[in-house]
């Protein structure tokens, strides 16, 4: 973990109100997990005040690079949707704990569900679930057919299925609709996206392994504050998780969602 | 000696910057990122009898130059933090200000007496102004003959001395900070988080899951000043001040309002590295300034170049 401040190398609007900005730095050499995340400082301004927590999309450690992907929303991201190449943006990170690829073996099947702004963390996943010799599945799911990205990134990895709520693009429905029709059978599921969602794949057990990464709001981002605590779900009264430094990413069961 | 040594009851800081209540955790984390013995001292998170789960979440929300929390004093409970949170901060050369918190008298006495035994632990810092708990808290903060009496308990049974920390939610402060003197109180921390909301605009409901939540940050920093420049020409404790502290600047602004010690809380979570940087960049504005050591600056928006007795051994 340290702060540092990145040089944007490229933004760019992938999908509607939703941008892809490479940033370069040292910190891109402790990018070890995919589903950490960066903790970004926006504006020397007081507002917004905080960092905006952003999960790592793509890492190219011999390039010193690293790329998230988030969606222009508040004010935060409308600042940080306006820095050109060359600006230099305040960041922390890299941080919490991410997807754990070990648990999955050579030969494996992964399935990676993601919903909307979840779908990123999936993306640097997915390489590195392939170059390990893991066979992998993705079913993304977002709101319209605007709101698509990284389809044909995704395609490239393995089979790929697309949901929108609102039926524009893919599958009519969410995710949860392609997974109880589609017949997968996967060793390993790992997910991020909202937490309804979230919620139904942990009871579907669709593979008897699965990780979910969590969102929450936070303020510090390295477990200090205690703004982003959830209880956990072993019996014991007064037990939680932070989900900046225990998480983001949980094995499902282990936190109330 | 340097310019920024200050002497306070019963902390000798190599510098008056600190990390507030709150803001730090016990150290652990920033401990991964630089050395805290540069602090002046540590203010560790609030310690009540049993462990603590604290409120449900959202826990936090934004405000221009602010946020708002309602964390609910979430700790490991007092055996927790007596075994395992403070013998890892002895491993650094810097005095511990323990925050002392609970729903009762009794809880207060309880921890007070106890966590004061811990060697390194040098004052304690009574937090009877947590606006985020259903009992205790701010009850105690906001009623001077409750913060009196409950002064006056913990006085009896601490081993060091006794900072109280001050609500600002409160008609008037210079009332209850005369009654904690009154109590016996060693010094004043100040101020507090500010009560405060937001609600969301889709749902029309409030954003923290708590309701209600206290405000800190710069948007703070005004109202900390007015009351450390109100309370320090009134009663005779040193204070340390905090409220929206971000900068050496800030520092000597909070001095100058009455301040013999400062305590950064939120920019912490902003910028982790923000007090040993305050640290570093105080000694230059001091002289800049034209001051051979800090504590001249205490009070001198109200008094000229007189130096308080506390300051110097």
């Amino acid at each position: 973990m340290r702060k540092e401040m990145c040089t944007v190398v490229q933004n760019k609007e992938i999908a509607h109100s939703v941008y892809e900005l490479t940033l370069s730095g040292q910190m891109a050499g402790e990018m070890d997990e995919p589903g950490q995340f960066v903790h970004i400082r926006v504006s020397d301004n007081l507002d917004p005040l905080l960092r905006r927590p952003i999960s790592i999309a793509a890492i190219n450690k011999d390039k010193q690079e690293y790329t998230i992907i988030f969606r222009k929303q508040g004010r935060g991201t409308s600042l940080l949707a306006e820095k050109r190449p060359g600006e230099k943006v305040d960041v922390l990170g890299p941080l919490g704990n991410g997807f754990p690829t070990g648990e999955a073996r050579s030969g494996d099947t992964a399935l990676l569900v993601g919903g909307g702004i979840g779908v990123p963390p999936l993306y640097e996943l997915a390489k590195q679930l392939v170059d390990r010799g893991i066979k992998v599945i993705s079913v993304l799911g977002f709101q319209t057919a605007s709101a698509v990205f990284y389809e044909e990134e995704f395609s490239r990895m393995g089979e790929t299925y697309i949901a929108t709520a609102d039926g524009t693009y893919g599958r009519k429905g969410f995710v949860t609709s392609i997974l109880d029709e589609a017949d997968i059978q996967a060793d390993i599921l790992y997910s991020c996206g909202p937490t309804p969602m979230l919620r139904a794949l942990e009871a579907g057990m669709f593979a008897p392994k699965s990780f979910l990464s969590l969102e929450e709001r936070m303020s510090c981002g390295i477990g200090a504050c205690f703004a982003c605590v959830c209880p956990t779900k072993n019996g014991h009264e007064g037990d939680y998780r932070k989900v900046c430094s225990d998480g983001p990413v949980f094995r499902a069961g282990e936190v109330a969602i | 000696m340097s310019l920024l040594h200050i002497d306070l009851p019963g902390l000798s800081l190599k510098n008056p910057v600190m990390p507030a209540s709150g803001c730090f955790g016990f150290g652990k984390e920033f401990s991964q990122l630089f050395d805290l013995s540069v602090l002046g001292a540590i203010m560790v998170k609030a310690t009540t009898p049993e462990p603590r789960f604290g409120n449900p979440t959202p826990r936090v929300a934004e405000t221009p130059g602010g946020m708002l929390n309602a964390i609910g004093l979430q700790n490991p409970g007092l055996e927790k933090v007596m075994a395992e949170e403070l013998p890892r901060l002895e491993n650094y050369d810097v005095p511990i200000i323990a925050n002392v918190a609970g729903s009762t008298e009794e809880d207060y006495v309880h921890v007070a007496q106890e966590i004061s035994k811990a060697p390194n632990v040098h004052a304690l810092e009574l937090n009877i102004s947590c606006p985020n708990v259903k009992t205790g808290g701010i009850a105690f903060g906001t009623d001077p003959e409750m913060a009196r009496r409950l002064t006056r308990k913990v006085k009896e049974v601490s081993q060091v001395p006794v900072y109280v920390k001050l609500s600002p939610n409160v008609t008037n402060i210079v009332s209850i900070a005369k009654a904690v003197q009154e109590g016996g109180a060693d010094g004043l921390t100040m101020i507090n988080t500010l009560l405060g909301m937001r609600l969301d605009l889709q749902t029309a409901k409030p954003i923290l899951a708590n309701v209600t939540g206290g405000l800190s940050g710069a948007a703070v920093k005004p109202v900390a000043l007015r009351m450390i420049y109100e309370v320090s020409q009134q009663v005779d404790l040193p204070i340390i001040g905090m409220g929206g502290i971000q900068s050496a600047q800030d520092v000597i602004e909070f001095f100058y309002a009455g301040a013999s010690a400062v305590a950064v809380g939120t920019q912490n979570f902003i910028d982790p590295f923000v007090c040993p940087a305050i640290i570093e960049e105080l000694p230059e504005l001091v002289a800049e300034l034209g001051y051979s050591h800090i504590s001249e600056c205490t009070g001198r928006s109200w008094k000229r170049n007189e130096k308080l007795a506390y300051h110097r051994a």
